[in-house]
C-alpha cells in the first residue's frame, strides 16, 4: 500500500456527508435497559433522560405493577428530534432484587439478553437475509442503592454474570441523599470492590483528539456516576429547572455539582450512544456468536487444544477440515487392513503349502516304503527262482541219475548179473 | 468499516414528543466520526480494451499518478493486476484500490475473456465470505477487497457495443456495479455521440444488462442522479497533461484543430462521471455490492452447499439446527464411507477364504487320488506277494514231496539192494 499525493480536489471527501445522509435516512434504534430494585428512581431517570413521559398513564411504569417474580418488559418509543429519527427500546426489569430469596433473579435477564443476540445470529444466518433489526442491548444501567457503604453482594454477582454479555455502566441511585464527601466516599468504594471482583464496566474508549481524552478522563474519575432523576420544573434564582424540592432547597438535575445527571446523559446519549453500539457488536456479540458456533462445531465434547485452530475456521471450513481428516484416516486404515488381510492370506497359504509338504512327504514315503517292499519281494523272488533252478537242476541231476542207475540195472539185468 | 444495514422497524414503537433536547440528533455526527477515524475503503475494476485510456483516466480522476506502464497487446489471456494506494484529502482517508484488466479484447478467441474478471469478482465475494462465517472472526478491522464499481470501457466506434462487450456485461452485471463510459471520446462528434449513446442504451436494454442506476430515493439528492442517469453511458477523455487556456491551466489535450478540456462540460462528460462516481454516490456503490450484490452471491453459495432456511415443514431453521443438521449428514456420510469400505473388505476375506478352501480341497482329493493309487499299488504288490508266498509254497511241497519219494525211493532202493544182497548172499 502506497501512500500518494492528490494534485487536486479529487472529491472524496465528501464520504463523510454521503454516510451521514445516509444513515439519517435509515434512522436509528438503540436499546437500554435498566436493572436495579424497585424504587430506586429508573423510570424517572429514563424519563428525565429522555424528555419525555415513557412510563406514563396509559403505559405504566414497572414500579406500578407489583411482580412476584423477575419480569424482562420492553418498551418500544419512537422519538425524532432534528431530523433523526430514533427507534428507543427501553428494558425493564421488574421485581428484580425485591423478593426474599433473589438467587438467580439475574437468570431472565440473561436470558433475555442471550435470545436478542439468538434472533440475531439467526437472523444474520439466514440463506436469504434481508432485514436484520439489532434489537441487541446495547447498554445496561445497573442502579446502586444508596447506602453509602459499598455494593451488595446482589450487585456484584449481577455485575459479574453480565459484563462479558452486555455493557454494563453502573449508577449511584437517589444521589441526592448522599452529601459529597459521603458521595466520594461511596464512589471510591466502589471503584475498589470492581476492580477487586474483576468486573468490566463500560470503559469509555481513548480518542486521537487530546481534548476528547481530556474530558474522558474527567468522566471516568466520577464513576459511578452519581444520578438525580426528575420531570418536574420548578424555578430556581428566576431560572426554571428541572429538580427535586426539598424543605431545604432544590436539588438541581442538571447541575453537575449537584450530580452527574449531566454527564451520563451527554456520555449515553450525546457522544458514546454509537461507540455502545459498536462494542455491543464487535464484542459482546462476537462473543456469544463464537461460542455459540464453536459449541455447535466441536459437538459437545471440547477439546482445548484442537478448539484453538477450530476457532479461526468457519465450522463449513472445520468440516472440511474433518472431512480431509476423514479420508486420511481411511487411507489408513485401509492400509491396516490390507495388510492384516495380506498376512493372513499368506498365513494360509503357507498353511496349505505346509500340508501340502506334509502329504507329500507322506506319499513320498509310503512309495518308498512300497518300493522297498517291492525291491524285498523281488530278491524273494530271485532267491526263490534261485533255489528253484538249483533244486530242479539237482532234481534232473537225480533224475539224470536214476535214469542212468536204471538203465545199468536193466543192463545187468539182461547180462544176469542179477539173479 | 462494513456497516452491516439494519433495518429500523418501528414496528409496535409509539411515538412520543419530547419536552426539549435530549441529544441524540448528534447520532449521525457520531457514526461520521468513528468511519472518519476508521478510514474509508474503495475498489474500483477497470475493464476494458488495451489502449482505451483505463490507466489515463483514473489518473485524471484522481488526480494522480497510478503506477503501471502501458501494456502490449500480446497478452496471451486476460489478467487482473490489482493496487493499493492510500489516498487523503482533508480529513479523510481512503483506501482505494484500482484493478486493471490486462490484455483483454487483445486475443483471437475472446470467448473465455469474461472469465477471470468473473473468477476475480467471485474470489473476493468468497474471502468475504469466509472470514464472516469464521468462529472468531474480526469483520469491523477486515479490509474489504470487494469491488464496488466496475467501470466498463466502451471503444469509441460510434456505431453499436461490440460482442465481446455485450457478453461480458451480461456476465458481470449480477456480480458488481457496471458502469458504462465510452472511452476516448474526443474522436466522436457531438451529433455521433447522442446516436452513439441511444444505440448503446437500447443495446444494452434489449440484452438485459443491468447497468448500476444512481439512487433517486434520498431527496437530497434525487434530482440530481435521476438528471445523470440520463446520460449515461458518460462520454469521457483523460488527460494528465495541462494546457494554458486563458491565464489558467487546464487538463486538456491538445490538437492542432482545437483543445479538449476534460473538465468543461461542453466537450465530455468527465465532470459529470467525477460527481458520481466519488462526490456523490461513493457510499451508495459500497453499499449496493454489499447488500446486493454479495448477498446474492453469499445466498447462491450457501444453497450450492445445501443450507436452507426452512426445513421440509417449512418451519424455520435455527443456525444451530442447520449447522447440526449438516453435520449430522456430514457424520453420516462419513460413516457410510467406512461402512463400505468395511464391508468391501468383508467380502474380499470371504471371496479370498473361498478360494482358499478350493484350493485345500483340491490338494486333498489331490491326495486322495494319490492315497488310492497307493492302496492300488500295495494290493498289487499283496498280490505278487500272494503269488509268489504261493509258488513258494508249491515249490517247498513239491520239494518235500520229491524229497520224501527220493527218501522212499532211497529206503526202497535200500531194501531192494538188502533184498539183492539178501539174495546174493544165499
Amino acid at each position: 500500500m502506497r501512500p500518494l499525493n492528490l494534485e487536486g480536489y479529487v472529491g472524496f471527501a465528501n464520504l463523510p456527508n454521503q454516510v451521514y445522509r445516509k444513515s439519517v435516512k435509515r434512522g436509528f434504534e438503540f436499546t437500554l435497559m435498566v436493572v436495579g430494585e424497585s424504587g430506586l428512581g429508573k423510570s424517572t431517570l429514563i424519563n428525565s433522560l429522555f424528555l419525555t413521559d415513557l412510563y406514563s398513564k396509559d403505559y405504566p411504569g414497572p414500579s406500578l405493577r407489583i411482580k412476584k417474580t423477575v419480569q424482562v418488559e420492553q418498551s418500544k418509543v419512537l422519538v425524532k428530534e432534528g431530523g433523526v429519527q430514533l427507534t428507543l427500546t427501553i428494558v425493564d426489569t421488574p421485581g428484580f432484587g425485591d423478593a426474599v430469596d433473589n438467587s438467580n433473579c439475574w437468570q431472565p435477564v440473561i436470558n433475555y439478553i442471550d435470545s436478542k443476540c439468538e434472533d440475531f445470529l439467526n437472523a444474520e444466518s439466514r440463506v436469504n437475509r434481508r432485514l436484520m433489526p439489532d434489537n441487541r442491548v446495547h447498554c445496561c444501567l445497573y442502579f446502586i442503592a444508596p447506602s453509602g457503604h459499598g455494593l451488595k453482594p446482589l450487585d456484584i454477582e449481577f455485575m459479574k454474570r453480565l459484563h462479558d454479555k452486555v455493557n454494563v455502566i453502573p449508577l449511584i441511585a437517589k444521589a441526592d441523599t448522599l452529601t459529597p464527601e459521603e458521595c466520594q466516599l461511596f464512589k471510591k468504594q466502589i471503584m475498589k470492590e470492581i476492580q477487586e471482583h474483576k468486573i468490566k464496566i463500560y470503559e469509555f474508549p481513548d480518542t486521537e483528539d487530546d481534548e476528547d481524552n481530556k474530558l474522558i478522563r474527567k468522566i471516568k474519575e466520577r464513576m459511578p456516576l452519581a444520578v438525580v432523576g426528575s420531570n418536574v420544573v420548578i424555578e430556581v434564582n428566576g431560572k426554571k429547572v428541572r429538580g427535586r424540592q426539598y424543605p431545604w432547597g432544590v436539588a438541581e438535575v442538571e447541575n453537575g455539582e449537584h450530580c452527574d445527571f449531566t454527564v451520563l446523559r451527554n456520555m449515553l446519549i450525546r457522544t458514546h450512544m454509537q461507540d455502545l453500539k459498536d462494542v455491543t457488536n464487535n464484542v459482546h456479540y462476537e462473543n456469544y456468536r463464537s461460542k455459540k458456533l464453536a459449541a455447535v462445531t466441536c459437538n459437545g465434547g471440547v477439546d482445548i487444544s484442537k478448539t484453538k485452530n477450530q476457532m479461526t475456521r468457519s465450522p463449513l471450513a472445520q468440516m472440511e477440515e474433518e472431512r480431509r481428516e476423514h479420508v486420511m484416516k481411511m487411507k489408513k486404515m485401509e492400509t491396516e487392513m490390507e495388510q492384516v488381510f495380506e498376512m493372513k492370506v499368506k498365513e494360509k497359504k503357507q498353511k496349505l503349502k505346509d500340508s501340502e509338504a506334509e502329504l507329500e512327504r507322506r506319499h513320498e514315503q509310503m512309495k518308498k516304503n512300497l518300493e522297498a517292499q517291492y525291491k524285498e519281494l523281488e530278491e524273494k523272488r530271485r532267491h526263490y527262482e534261485e533255489e528253484k533252478s538249483n533244486w530242479e537242476a539237482q532234481q534232473r541231476i537225480l533224475e539224470q541219475q536214476k535214469l542212468d542207475a536204471s538203465k545199468t540195472m536193466e543192463k545187468n539185468k539182461k547180462k544176469g548179473k542179477i539173479f | 468499516m462494513i456497516i452491516t444495514v439494519y433495518s429500523c422497524t418501528n414496528e409496535g414503537a409509539r411515538a412520543v414528543p419530547l419536552a426539549g433536547h435530549v441529544g441524540f440528533d448528534s447520532m449521525p455526527d457520531q457514526l461520521v466520526n468513528k468511519s472518519v477515524n476508521h478510514g474509508f475503503c474503495f475498489n474500483i475494476l477497470c475493464v476494458g480494451e488495451t489502449g482505451l485510456g483505463k490507466s489515463t483516466l483514473m489518473d485524471t480522476l484522481f488526480n494522480t499518478k497510478f503506477e503501471g506502464e502501458p501494456t502490449q497487446h500480446n497478452q496471451p489471456g486476460v489478467q487482473l493486476k490489482s493496487n493499493t494506494y492510500e489516498l487523503q484529502e482533508s480529513n479523510v482517508r481512503l483506501k482505494l484500490t484500482v484493478v486493471n484488466t490486462v490484455g483483454f479484447g487483445d486475443q483471437i478467441n475472446k470467448e473465455d475473456s469474461y472469465k477471470s474478471i468473473v473468477e476475480f469478482i467471485d474470489t473476493q465475494f468468497e474471502a468475504y465470505l469466509q472470514e464472516e462465517l469464521k468462529i472468531k472472526r474480526t469483520l469491523h478491522s477486515y479490509h474489504d477487497t470487494r469491488i464496488h464499481a466496475c467501470l466498463y470501457f466502451i471503444a469509441p466506434t460510434g456505431h453499436s457495443l461490440k460482442s465481446l462487450d455485450l457478453v461480458t456485461m451480461k456476465k458481470l452485471d449480477s456480480k458488481v456495479n457496471i458502469i458504462p463510459i465510452i472511452a476516448k471520446s474526443d474522436a466522436i462528434s457531438k451529433s455521433e455521440l447522442t446516436k452513439f449513446k441511444i444505440k448503446i442504451t437500447s443495446e444494452l436494454v434489449s440484452n438485459g444488462v443491468q447497468i448500476y442506476q444512481f439512487p433517486t430515493d434520498d431527496e437530497t439528492v434525487a434530482e440530481i442522479n435521476a438528471t445523470m442517469n440520463g446520460h449515461l453511458p458518460f462520454a469521457v477523455v483523460g488527460s494528465t497533461e495541462e494546457v494554458k487556456i486563458g491565464n489558467k491551466m487546464v487538463k486538456a489535450r491538445q490538437y492542432p484543430w482545437g483543445t479538449v478540456q476534460v473538465e468543461n462540460e461542453n466537450h465530455c462528460d468527465f465532470v459529470k462521471l467525477r460527481e458520481m462516481l466519488i462526490r456523490v454516490n461513493m457510499e451508495d456503490l459500497r453499499e449496493q455490492t454489499h447488500t446486493r450484490h454479495y448477498e446474492l452471491y453469499r445466498r447462491c453459495k450457501l444453497e450450492e452447499m445445501g443450507f436452507k432456511d426452512t426445513d421440509p415443514d417449512c418451519k424455520p431453521f435455527s443456525l444451530q439446527e442447520t449447522y447440526e443438521a449438516k453435520r449430522n449428514e456430514f457424520m453420516g456420510e462419513l460413516q457410510k464411507k467406512e461402512e463400505e469400505m468395511r464391508q468391501m473388505f468383508v467380502q474380499r476375506v470371504k471371496e479370498k477364504e473361498a478360494e482358499l478352501k478350493e484350493a485345500e480341497k483340491e490338494l486333498h482329493e489331490k491326495f486322495d487320488r494319490l492315497k488310492k493309487l497307493h492302496q492300488d499299488e500295495k494290493k498289487k504288490l499283496e498280490d505278487k506277494k500272494k503269488s509268489l508266498d504261493d509258488e513258494l509254497n508249491g515249490f517247498k511241497q513239491k520239494k518235500t514231496a520229491a524229497e520224501l519219494l527220493q527218501s522212499q525211493a532211497q529206503q526202497a532202493g535200500g531194501s531192494t539192494t538188502l533184498k539183492r544182497d539178501k539174495e546174493r548172499k544165499k
